[in-house]
Formats: C-alpha cells, sequence, structure tokens
C-alpha cells in the first residue's frame, strides 16, 4: 500500500510494478487525464493543490479500508500536484488481484472515495486566459465522527 | 491558546492568507475559531460552517480545540 502526493509527472509503467506479485492475476489501473473542454469551455490546463500531509494520510486510510472489502493483494495511488497540461495524467491508481473483479471493484472505490475525501483542490486554466477554482463536493469523510 | 489556521484554494484567496496564529480562550471549539475568521478582512463570504479538519482528521464544529493544533479549513475538494 503506497500513496504519494506529488509535483513529479505520473510514470504509469512504475505503478504496475509496484503492486505486481505472483499471487496476483489481474492489475487494474485508472489514470484521471486533464481534457481540453469543461462545460463548454476550452481549458489550457489544470492546476492542483493539497493540504499535503493529510492527503496522503487519508489515501492511505483509503486504500486500507478498500483492501479490507475486497481480496486485492495491493493497492498504489499517485497524485499529482502543481501545473498540468492537457493530457497529463493528474492520477494513477493500480490495484492487483488474484481475480479481476476484486481488482475493478477496488480501483472504483478508490477513486470514487479519492474524490469525495481528500483535500484536493484543481483550477481550471482557460484559452481565453481566464481561472477558476473547479467547484468541488463538500468532503464527505467515511471516517467523520 | 494559540491555534494554527490553515486555508486553502478558494478560501485563501478570500481571506488573503494561507496560515494565521488565532489566539482564543480555553475550551473554545471550532464554531468559535470560524466567529474570529469570519470578523477578518475578507471574512464575510468565508462559510459558516465550513469542513473543518483538526490535526489532520475531519471533525465536527463542535470539535474543542486545544493549544498547538493546527485547524484546516477545506473548501469543497476536487481531486482526480
Amino acid at each position: 500500500m503506497h500513496c504519494e502526493v506529488t509535483s513529479a509527472p505520473i510514470d504509469l509503467q512504475s505503478l504496475i510494478e509496484r503492486v505486481r506479485s505472483d499471487t496476483d492475476g489481474a492489475i487494474v489501473v485508472f489514470c484521471g487525464v486533464v481534457r481540453n473542454h469543461d462545460g463548454g469551455r476550452a481549458v489550457v490546463g489544470l492546476t492542483y493543490e493539497s493540504y499535503e500531509g493529510m492527503a496522503t494520510e487519508k489515501l492511505k486510510r483509503i486504500c486500507e479500508e478498500v483492501a479490507s472489502r475486497f481480496e486485492v493483494g495491493d493497492i498504489v495511488v499517485t497524485h499529482r500536484v502543481g501545473e498540468l497540461g492537457v493530457g497529463e495524467a493528474s492520477v494513477g491508481i493500480a490495484v492487483a488481484a488474484p481475480h479481476r473483479d476484486a481488482a475493478y471493484k477496488a480501483s472504483r472505490e478508490v477513486i470514487e472515495r479519492l474524490k469525495r475525501e481528500v483535500p484536493i483542490w484543481k483550477r481550471e486554466r482557460y484559452v481565453d486566459g481566464e481561472d477558476t477554482w473547479v467547484e468541488g463536493v463538500e468532503p464527505r469523510p467515511a471516517d467523520s465522527n | 491558546m494559540r491555534v494554527k489556521s490553515l486555508f486553502f484554494a478558494a478560501y485563501r484567496d478570500l481571506l488573503g492568507a494561507a496560515e494565521v496564529e488565532v489566539d482564543l480562550p480555553e475550551g473554545a471549539s471550532v464554531r468559535d475559531l470560524v466567529q474570529v475568521i469570519r470578523s477578518r478582512p475578507g471574512g464575510d463570504n468565508f462559510p459558516v460552517s465550513p469542513a473543518v479538519a483538526v490535526n489532520r482528521e475531519y471533525c465536527p464544529p463542535d470539535r474543542l480545540l486545544s493549544d498547538g493544533d493546527e485547524v484546516a479549513f477545506i473548501p469543497p475538494v476536487a481531486g482526480g
């Protein structure tokens, strides 16, 4: 279980190598990518920021909880921060499991929880030079007490 | 007591600061801290009940604070 928030480009092959083991017959890789449009506006890039220490801790906790619900071998998550251009990976998730069903389900749950719970924000930069914070979702932590 | 307040993204823009040290009376809660924040310049538009993490854990507004706590105000999140 390895999670990080980094300004370095995400290397998906290294995520695969990190989760792979001889007992796992499936690896599912999810990659979030910066697209060139949003809400009808032309986008040239996204600028991400995080509450670094908490973001990494939350990601780890999410991975541990997801791993306890599905039969998976390992999960790794890398989220990028800083200025990203169209086509660059903003998040990479790799899940290894003995069988594909658990790998797909776990991967989906990690990204959905990441989007609801992890303190990361992004600013959208448009072709016309404007930029604005992307409207997010109120964090809904599963562990809120 | 003194706590460290952190502001990210839109909240930082609103208040013009990423980090503010705030002195509070003993027994103060997150809600009391929010009131202090809202009285600062730019605080008029700061939410009455924002999401909050104390020492990197989400917590409710009635959470009591202690000296040295790191209180992060978490705008709606947009990772991924």
